[in-house]
């Protein structure tokens, strides 16, 4: 377990290592640099002396070969540090912190929802012995990946706010807020949930040893939950992991339908802006996340399925 | 659509039998295929819609002969009816115009993104399976990077280094699927190159080029192209997505994701210039999902 543990801690830290730099490598195709971006958002202002532009470029390092560039820059952010914001001139992980509490919150309940009504859906699907049911509820999933986020979040706010006034429809403004942008975040992701979930479930409930708990006389809901749910549940369980790094994206354009301030907005300001430090720390904060969440994935599944740890921590991946 | 089930090996391959009996067969895989296409009417509504969607983009003057881009603003603001199938925008364009005439530029995009991804993904996995040892190494370490970083992410860093534009966007969603291709194309590829016919070729003395293209890459390519269709789908979500957030086409173009954002700002009193366009792209996202999930082994399966 010790050495599946520290396996995987290393392959992590091998991943976020990476995505800095492809990261670096996307955002180094820029024709500009932000020293121009700067020089073109001052020039509103007042005109700009172009040996100016010289001394903040070679101050900054853009004068350096890449390679240079990469080392200094991969150096810093070793030390936590991403650089300042071109557009507000503070530094980069302050900006992201502040905007990050809000946007974890609607992730998580996001999540949650999710996990919840997707896992709901599944079990009831294959629980009930009422055809249409099943059919009706299995036709849900695959409505709810095809339906663009965005929009289903403007219809909720046309339903719910504007006609009936139920919930706010923008802004920040505590729980009841926060319902209309969650169930939107929830969508998409329950509905691969619940497929996924009602997909392994079937699958498990052919087994035998479902077979032999039936014929030892257990009852269906005994079965449905105790037996077939532990096992199904690890399929689910990994593309969850999968789904969280998602999820963080989706809010960019969740945030951006209801006025929330939050870390999508932030992207998507310092995406119109060209603000090249901000955007490779919201990357880099992306995979993070991932990382982090797969890597709990990781160490939960031996806790699920024993077979696991035993086999040196090889574990079950979507095709 | 019959050459993509003949690409993925679902129509059987006939071993030149004579003539009459060759008719007999054709008649029989007809019938087959109306009774297939018969018990499924969703999938037929799905071809359908998806033809139309594909015939808008050529020829949107076969839908409406609406101007999409000039208004009459004494009819702003019109509700769905008779005249204005999906009502009437701010300025008193024909928002189904739009629609009509914003296919051809989504169409576009969504094509290009698939494009790309299956081009730069399907070479990526084709080479890391085929040359095996480091290469795959290196190249499936460097995929798993991509993965990594969530795709709207990496969409969004690409579209902050090339610039706005219904291409770049395009570019930029059809890279963050990358991996994903080429994780498919390389586990079918290894799967192939163990096959008793690639070890036949190769001991008969076959070119690994001749191997590569005559034996691998047809018995590969099936689940690529299936995985391509669905693509298609979650493309066209991507690519509104990012024009919803106004990184596609510049404003008076009616892109699907910019007309659901314009719609944004008058939701409370026009719900008709949100709602429909938004409806068409769900549906078209839907009829694509179903045609891959039909062509996914639905037909061979039966």
């Amino acid at each position: 377990m010790g050495r599946y543990v520290a396996l995987r801690l290393a392959q992590a830290a091998g991943v976020l290592w990476a995505a800095y730099t492809v990261s670096f490598l996307v955002l180094d195709l820029l024709p500009g640099d932000p020293v121009s971006a700067m020089a073109g958002a001052a020039a509103d202002q007042a005109g700009v002396d172009p040996a100016q532009i010289a001394r903040l470029r070679s101050e900054y390092g853009f004068d350096d070969p890449v390679p240079v560039q990469y080392v200094h820059y991969l150096g810093r952010a070793l030390r936590g540090d991403f650089g300042d914001s071109v557009a507000s001139g503070r530094p980069v992980t302050s900006v992201i912190g502040d905007a990050l509490p809000s946007t974890l919150q609607l992730v998580a309940a996001g999540l949650a929802l999710a996990v919840l009504c997707g896992g709901g859906l599944a079990l009831a699907a294959t629980y009930t012995a009422r055809r249409w049911l099943r059919q009706l509820l299995l036709s849900l999933p695959p409505l709810g990946v095809s339906v663009p986020t965005f929009w289903a979040g403007l219809m909720l706010v046309e339903v719910f706010s504007f006609r009936a006034r139920l919930l706010p429809a923008f802004g920040n403004g505590g729980p009841r807020g926060l319902i209309l942008p969650a169930v939107t975040l929830a969508i998409p992701t329950g509905a691969v949930v619940a497929q996924v979930l009602a997909k392994s479930l079937l699958t498990t409930l052919d087994e035998p040893y479902v077979q032999t708990a039936r014929a030892k006389g257990a009852g269906r809901p005994r079965i449905h939950l105790r037996h077939a749910l532990r096992n199904a549940s690890l399929p689910a369980l990994t593309v969850v992991g999968v789904l969280v790094g998602q999820l963080i994206a989706n809010s960019v354009v969740i945030e951006t339908v209801f006025s929330r301030n939050g870390l999508g907005r932030v992207t998507a300001s310092a995406v119109s802006a060209q603000d090249i430090p901000l955007v490779q720390g919201v990357v880099v904060l992306g995979s993070l996340v991932f990382v982090l969440v797969n890597l709990i994935v990781d160490l939960v599944y031996p806790l699920l399925d024993p077979r696991i740890a035993a086999a040196g921590g090889r574990r079950w991946r979507p095709a | 659509m019959s050459s993509t089930l003949d690409a993925l090996g679902v129509l059987d391959a006939a071993p030149e039998p004579g003539a009459p009996e060759q008719a007999v067969r054709r008649r029989a895989g007809a019938a087959r295929t109306v009774r297939f296409f018969l018990r499924r009417p969703g999938l037929v509504l799905s071809v359908l819609l998806i033809a139309a969607v594909v015939l808008a983009s050529f020829w949107p003057g076969l839908f409406t002969s609406h101007d999409p881009l000039k208004g009459v603003p004494a009819q702003a603001f019109r509700a769905p009816g008779a005249a204005h199938w999906f009502g009437t925008d701010e300025l008193g364009r024909d928002v189904y115009a739009r629609v009509v005439h914003g296919a051809a530029l989504s169409l576009k995009a969504t094509l290009i993104a698939v494009a790309v991804s299956f081009a730069a993904g399907g070479l990526l996995g084709l080479l890391a399976g085929f040359a095996g040892r480091w290469i795959d190494d290196v190249l499936m370490r460097f995929v798993d990077v991509l993965l990594s970083i969530p795709a709207l992410f990496l969409s969004l860093a690409l579209v902050t280094a090339l610039g706005y534009g219904t291409v770049k966007v395009a570019v930029a969603v059809g890279v963050a699927s990358v991996a994903t291709f080429a994780r498919v194309m390389r586990s079918e590829v290894l799967r192939v190159r163990q096959a008793v016919f690639v070890e036949a070729a190769r001991s008969c003395g076959t070119r690994w080029y001749a191997i590569l293209g005559r034996h691998v890459l047809p018995n590969a390519i099936g689940p690529v192209l299936v995985l391509a269709t669905l693509d298609f789908g979650t493309a066209v979500l991507a690519v509104s997505s990012l024009s919803f957030l106004g990184y596609g086409a510049p404003p008076p173009a009616p892109e699907w994701g910019t007309l659901i954002s314009d719609g944004r700002n008058y939701l409370a009193n026009a719900w008709w210039m949100t709602a429909l366009p938004g409806l068409t792209i769900a549906a078209t996202v839907l009829a694509t999902n179903r045609i891959a999930r039909a062509l996914d082994g639905e037909w061979g399966r039966r």
